[in-house]
């Protein structure tokens, strides 16, 4: 089931009657089949649209299509959604498999069959064994997967997950995002989750719409928003440790980073910001550029150093090198600045400048 | 050193409370039942006759009164309580559901409760009044003839009738405030849930709305079984002290068990009756406390915490 919000604005009105606008005419097609990452910091509106999605808000303006079936003024039990909330809302008297056969109840399947529909989808997301506890007898983990298996019992066309994995500890994180690809995968269904983490939303979705005040501010393949961030917001809210952001300027075609060139640009003359990835660096002794090393951090995989900036506000900024070069505090490190690692944005709107 | 030290604060402050309790609730408490055991005993010499093992509860027993008067409490109780109740969940779920003028019916129907109880049962005894109440003026909508509820020689059906109806609304106010107090403590995520399964209403009140507070219904419904063993402020507001309708006989009393208390106490210079008011006590003590056993039992079974 495709989904496409079109246009799609919401607006809060407040207690002291201001609005606040939490979702800005957002257009997004989900295509069919596919799992999809909606990311963004707290308060930009991501949970604001599954719930327009779901249903139980109602867009201020905007329509919202299911395949092509116009959607927004259909009721969210009409619109075959199955909804996993942030706390799971597990029905706490109700054991496991009540509580996955409670939809079924309601669309009248007969009891037989209902029994044997939640238990497959039990099985499905592991949790067979549990279905005669009740959810407070279950962890975090298998309350999650309880959610879900109520939320695809009935079959839902779309599966909406709101910020599904805040509520585990990190390890049962891990497993259950592999978990729900893999639920998402062998069921087929069309599934969005909301979520702060870029990490999370980067390591399981097909595609990730990047949201911030309410504006769609980059979607695609998650690599690809990493490699090709197309303003400072997508560059800076994507990647563990974030890029490097310098103030700069274009100078005839080169880019200029405190004084050095570092690269080439055809845009005009102007101040810029610069983005550099921490992996952006690569150690070469006729390297442009200098690292004054402040600390040395071993990771093992690879090396992530310190480096001293007086320019910056913190005065420091972070590089991540190979292994294979023994680095020590005090060091002075020369480096040349890898292209497809390096961004330059406008000062005003950050978008990105070729 | 420390731990005996704080130890000995914590006693200190509830010193105050416990000196209180101790004179106005247990040597009472203890006096009745020590009071019912004695045979013949004087209120005004303080002398008795030794002691008597059951001879007062028989006494209380073999009393005129004391069929009509546990007829009338195991009316109230078992009528009342669970209309009350019902009546109290429907109105505080509907209150919930309101956004506007919320806060105004929430303090209309609370006020019953910051209300005193015999001025609201002289009030009832008037919206029950043959010729001026409102009761039969509303009868009278529907072309019924105006009904004689408590009136002169009115009968006991009647009277119950009028006493049941200002019973529960008088137990209304306290119960809607703990629902809805309850009903708002609801993560309102598991409506949104049933929303999206397709829920229809009745099914979200009966499936979700019922067992998610019947900790809170368990609570009222046992402190209001206990309360209504106790009727008796609701007769005498309505009935005054003959608790019952002018002009009638004594066999359609509205007396219950705490009626045939005060009763005893009030011909406390007889000889015995005083212990008879005691041993009156203990029978309700007996029968609320077994039946609250019974129903901690039951709510066991059907409560979830």
């Amino acid at each position: 089931m495709e989904i496409r919000l079109e246009n799609i604005t919401k607006i809060f009105v407040q207690k002291d009657k201001s609005e606040v606008i939490a979702v800005d005419t957002l257009n997004i097609t989900i295509p069919t089949g596919k799992l999809i990452g909606l990311l963004g910091p707290s308060g930009c509106g991501k949970s604001t649209t599954l719930y327009m999605i779901a249903g139980l808000l109602k867009p201020n303006g905007g329509r919202i299509f299911f395949g092509d079936e116009d959607v927004t003024d259909t009721a969210p039990e009409d619109r075959g959604i199955g909804l996993v909330f942030q706390n799971y809302a597990l029905y706490p008297h109700m054991t496991v498999r009540q509580n996955i056969m409670f939809p079924l109840e309601n669309i009248k399947v007969p009891k037989p069959e209902a029994m044997i529909r939640a238990q497959e989808m039990a099985d499905l997301v592991g949790i067979g064994e549990l279905m005669d506890r009740k959810p407070k007898e279950l962890s975090g983990g298998q309350q999650q997967r309880v959610a879900i298996a109520r939320a695809l019992v009935k079959k839902p066309r779309v599966l909406l997950l709101d910020e599904p994995l805040s509520n585990l500890d990190a390890r049962l994180r891990l497993q259950t995002r592999e978990e729900i690809k893999r639920i998402q995968r062998e069921t087929g269904i069309t599934t969005i989750f909301v979520t702060h983490d870029q990490e999370e939303a980067m390591s399981i979705s097909d595609e990730i719409v990047l949201m911030d005040f309410g504006v769609r501010r980059q979607m695609g393949d998650p690599q690809d928003v990493y490699d090709k961030p197309e303003n400072l917001f997508a560059a800076k809210f994507l990647g563990t440790p974030p890029i490097n952001i310098f103030d700069g300027e274009i100078k005839n075609n080169n880019i200029v980073l405190a004084g050095k060139n570092i690269g080439k640009s055809k845009g005009s003359d102007q101040k810029v910001v610069i983005g550099i990835r921490p992996e952006g660096f690569i150690v070469n002794e006729k390297g442009s550029f200098e690292l004054d090393v402040d600390m040395v951090e071993t990771i093992g995989r690879d090396t992530s150093l310190i480096i001293n900036d007086p320019t910056r506000e913190n005065n420091t900024f972070r590089a991540i090198i190979e292994t294979k070069h023994r680095i020590k505090p005090g060091d002075v490190l020369k480096v040349n600045i890898k292209k497809d690692k390096l961004f330059i944005f406008d000062v005003d709107l950050g978008n990105l400048i070729n | 050193m420390l731990e005996k030290q704080s130890n000995l604060k914590a006693w200190l402050y509830l010193l105050p409370a416990m000196a209180l309790l101790l004179v106005f609730t247990f040597y009472p408490l203890f006096n009745a039942f020590y009071l019912a055991f004695l045979r013949d005993y004087s209120y005004l010499n303080g002398t008795a006759e030794g002691y008597t093992l059951f001879g007062n509860f028989i006494d209380v027993i073999q009393g005129a009164n004391f069929r009509i008067a546990m007829k009338n409490t195991s009316i109230i109780v078992f009528i009342s309580v669970p209309i009350s109740v019902m009546v109290a969940l429907l109105i505080s779920v509907a209150l919930n559901s309101i956004k506007k003028l919320q806060g105004m019916f929430q303090t209309i129907f609370f006020l019953p409760y910051v209300t005193n109880a015999i001025a609201i049962g002289m009030a009832f005894a008037f919206i029950f009044h043959q010729d001026y109440g409102l009761f039969n003026l509303i009868l009278g909508v529907f072309g019924i003839d105006p009904v004689n509820w408590v009136g002169l020689g009115a009968s006991w059906n009647t009277a119950m009738f009028a006493l049941l109806v200002y019973t529960v609304w008088g137990g209304l106010a306290f119960k809607i405030m703990v629902f809805l107090a309850g009903l708002q403590n609801i993560d309102k995520q598991y409506y949104d849930a049933a929303r999206v399964d397709s829920t229809p209403k009745w099914r979200v009140f009966s499936r979700i709305t019922v067992p998610l507070l019947s900790p809170m219904i368990a609570y009222i419904t046992i402190t209001s079984f206990i309360g209504a063993f106790k009727a008796y402020r609701t007769i005498i507001g309505m009935f005054g002290p003959t608790l019952r309708p002018p002009g009638t006989l004594s066999k359609d009393s509205l007396i219950t068990i705490v009626g045939l208390v005060y009763d005893s106490i009030a011909q406390a210079d007889a000889v015995g009756k005083i212990s008879q008011a005691a041993a009156a006590s203990i029978i309700l003590f007996l029968i609320t406390l077994s039946f609250t056993g019974v129903q901690m039992i039951i709510s066991k079974k059907r409560v979830h915490y």
